[in-house]
């Protein structure tokens, strides 16, 4: 090594690839430190985590792909990795080298995907991780002899103690000098030779040098994606017939397909273990298979998941309250520094309602999406998730969905944003963006201000058990929506035949703090950086809306005398202070009655008043697309009370139960009360959600998506609600 | 010959074939599910379904569709 250690002299792209639940993302973050890159691959809802490493001079860029245990991809989000281990995905070079991790107590399963790894042909270090829990159980694992049957260097490594890093850095770069190649076919000859012909007949068609994985994955995997992408290449030549009638052959010659691969693979995998590892005839049983058998069991396994579940919720709804609590303190606090600074103007007022809120608006969130992902990691990291899942499964097959979905629809209940993102850990893409496009239903902790103040103007305080009735029903109708809407875009957009549910059940492991802090910290600074800008933007854009056009010269004026009267402390102008008040109130209501937003209010009232709301309302309803918490702060300024109200204000309440129509008819009446919780309860309401699912989705087609059928369904439901409420009272 | 979907709770068998040619026969025989193969029901899900197997060493959930699909040998 005699180049300087500040100029690497080359660079190596390294891949990091193995089954869930073998410490992968451990590793990953043990050699690559914090400063990865997080994003996603383009066209797809896969994650694409890249850190660059300097190592004895050489500039390491470490590609995570996801945790699979097979390389037979069936869908565009599968292919990924393969894409990426054959040079074909455009954003990455084609690796020099990959790592290939796996569980040492569990060798023969995870030998599997190591066989497809080194079938594509690049050099492969192997990892063998968690050796810690094999001895333990019994299993010892001779390395030498496994690295000298496999050919390729072997380290042993406890990634969550941070041991064998070395020497894993110097497996990688030693390896990565190494040439390319591709072992001896598993596959029997007459395999091989319909690879040859199907290469054969491809580049008659024009396409010339398919890399022999694909051609084999062609053969093996029955409609599978390679299958599909070479259709759509291929002209004048029926590739699905050249398959069907070459795995004829193959069949006839009793050579199944795709039983062969596996069959194959083990053998290959059984060969290569034999003298190498010496388990136990009987495995013996552990403390993890004693633990599981009490978690999953009929009543005390579903008892213990509702209490956990139930604590889980209370985290993300009461614990994460004295944060949010602090949070907008901050808020205020910052707010009122800004506004003694600042004389009365627009200026001071983008800089209060627009970037202080918007900033606010984005933070507000961190609480509850650090204390959910605090659980999931742990709930994770110890192996509990995996049993979560089964336990719900049979639950959620009735939505269509499958166990996994439980835990982000259950954390929506709280906040869809966290429950969007947890989202991550269903594998299936068809359940994972159904359960994404439902999760916006579940009522959310925002909502319930809504609920109480509408509920406290027709329900009187005497009858506590018809409120907490109406409050339920509103939870309901979430969960009663979400069900016809699941069950539609299962049999629409995302249909397909279902999934798989063959699940790993991992042991049972003490959590590691080290990996569940990385987790929280990749989550919360994934939503701030990639999701925070954009709420930013829309509140700064709402902000707008409010206040332009208007002159606000007048209101400005007020604003400081009373600001000048506020601070002097002369009790005699109290009197003036309380009049200045009330007439800039009054103003600041006329203001945003003459702003885009009034007018925007005022253009739609033909649109809401079926609904039963008057323009007032229709405002309201508008200026909360980005939060629909502000509806408080909105009502309150257009029913000039100033912004500083909330629910259990009983100013806002006496002027919303005084509002009048024209003619004099009250507004709020019970079925307009109730139309404004339905719409409330079924609007996609929160620029957050839409920025996460845009996030999570990797397009806006489907934040897009969401809002309009969101938007529709509340409308017509509060229609509904309107018009049949209308009838009956 | 029976499916595995039949066993009771604790109850071992050999596995002799997995049918289909679909993602759910491949994804089963990926984990190892593969004739030749012993697989031990270890109990089912509180509402009946989906059930846990131990097979190679790991614990394995599958669901009973899934799980009929897995032609065994007791």
């Amino acid at each position: 090594m005699t180049a300087p250690a500040t100029t690497p002299s080359r660079t190596l792209t390294v891949a990091l690839i193995g089954n869930p639940n073998t410490g992968k993302s451990t590793l990953f973050n043990a050699l690559a430190g914090m400063r990865s890159r997080i994003g996603n691959f383009p066209g797809v809802t896969v994650e694409k985590k890249v850190g660059r490493v300097e190592w004895d001079g050489n500039q390491i860029d470490l590609v995570d792909l996801p945790g699979t245990y097979s390389l037979a991809p069936r869908s565009l989000d599968e292919m990924v990795s393969v894409d990426v281990l054959l040079g074909r995905q455009s954003d990455i070079s084609r690796p020099d080298a990959v790592v290939c991790i796996v569980d040492a107590s569990n060798l023969e399963r995870n030998l599997y995907l190591v066989s497809q790894v080194l079938d594509i042909g690049l050099p492969v270090v192997l990892v063998l991780n968690m050796h810690d829990v094999a001895q333990s159980r019994g299993v010892t694992i001779d390395a030498a002899a496994l690295s000298q049957k496999l050919g390729i260097p072997v380290v042993v490594s406890e990634a969550h103690r941070r041991q064998g890093l070395d020497d894993i850095r110097r497996a990688i770069v030693e390896t990565a000098e190494r040439t390319e190649r591709r072992p001896d076919s598993l596959f029997p000859a007459l395999f091989n030779e319909e690879c040859n012909a199907l290469a054969g007949a491809l580049e008659a068609s024009g396409c010339d040098g398919v890399p022999t994985y694909l051609l084999e994955r062609m053969l093996l995997d029955v409609h599978g994606y390679v299958e599909s992408q070479f259709e759509d290449r291929t002209s004048n030549f029926d590739l699905e017939k050249h398959l069907t009638e070459a795995r004829g052959r193959l069949r006839e010659a009793g050579c199944r397909v795709p039983a062969v691969e596996a069959k194959v693979r083990y053998q290959w995998a059984r060969e290569v273990l034999q003298d190498v590892v010496i388990r136990p005839k009987e495995r013996p049983a552990t403390g993890s298979d004693r633990i599981d058998r009490l978690l999953t069991h009929r009543v005390g396994g579903l008892a213990f998941f509702s209490a956990l579940m139930a604590v889980v919720f209370m985290a993300i709804y009461a614990w994460a309250e004295p944060f949010m609590g602090g949070i907008e303190a901050e808020q205020e606090w910052v707010a009122s520094l800004v506004t003694g600074q600042m004389s009365p103007g627009p200026f001071r007022s983008l800089l209060v309602d627009g970037v202080i809120a918007g900033v606010g608006g984005v933070i507000i969130f961190l609480p509850q999406i650090v204390l959910l992902f605090l659980f999931i990691a742990l709930l994770e990291d110890c192996g509990y998730m995996a049993r979560a899942a089964f336990l719900m499964d049979r639950l959620m097959t009735k939505l269509g969905l499958s166990g996994k979905s439980f835990v982000p629809l259950m954390s929506s209940f709280a906040c869809a944003i966290p429950g969007v993102m947890a989202t991550r850990v269903i594998e299936n893409r068809r359940d994972r963006m159904v359960t994404i496009l439902v999760a916006p239903l579940m009522s959310c902790s925002a909502r319930l201000p809504v609920y109480v103040l509408l509920i406290a103007l027709f329900v009187p305080a005497e009858e506590p058990v018809k409120r907490g009735l109406v409050l339920f029903a509103m939870y309901a109708l979430g969960i009663l929506v979400a069900i016809p809407v699941a069950w539609l875009l299962k049999k629409t957009f995302f249909k397909g035949e279902t999934p798989p549910f063959v699940m790993e059940l991992p042991s049972y492991k003490w959590p590691s703090p080290r990996i569940v802090l990385v987790r929280v910290y990749d989550r919360a600074q994934a939503f701030v950086t990639r999701a925070g800008t954009l709420i930013f933007a829309t509140t700064v854009v709402v902000w707008a809306a409010a206040y332009f056009p208007g002159d606000h010269s007048q209101a400005d004026r007020m604003q400081a005398e009373i600001e000048q009267i506020e601070s002097s402390d002369k009790v005699d102008d109290q009197k003036r202070l309380d009049q200045l008040q009330r007439e800039s109130n009054v103003l600041k209501g006329e203001l945003i009655e003459l702003s885009a937003l009034g007018r925007l209010g005022h253009a739609i009232e033909p649109a809401v008043k079926p609904l039963g709301w008057d323009w007032r309302i229709g405002v309201g309803a508008i200026a909360s697309f980005p939060a629909r918490e502000v509806i408080i702060a909105t009502l309150g300024t257009i029913y000039s009370l100033g912004g500083d109200v909330d629910e259990e204000s009983k100013g806002l309440r006496g002027a919303l139960a005084s509002s009048k129509w024209p003619d004099g008819r009250p507004v709020y009446t019970t079925p307009v009360a109730l139309s404004l919780m339905v719409f409330f309860a079924l609007c996609a309401q929160c620029a957050a959600t839409l920025m996460v699912i845009k996030r999570e989705t990797n397009s806006w087609r489907w934040p897009i998506f969401t809002f309009v059928y969101m938007t529709a369904l509340a409308y017509v439901a509060a229609l509904l609600t309107y018009q049949v409420g209308r009838l009956i009272v | 010959m029976t499916t595995l979907d039949t066993l009771k709770k604790s109850d071992r068998a050999t596995i002799v074939d997995v049918t289909g040619d679909d993602g759910i026969a491949t994804r089963l025989m990926e984990m190892g599910l593969i004739d030749g193969e012993e697989i031990q029901l270890v109990g089912f899900a509180p509402l009946g379904d989906p059930i846990e197997f131990e097979v190679r060493g790991y614990r394995i959930s599958l669901r009973a569709a899934e799980a009929r699909r897995v032609v065994i040998q007791k």
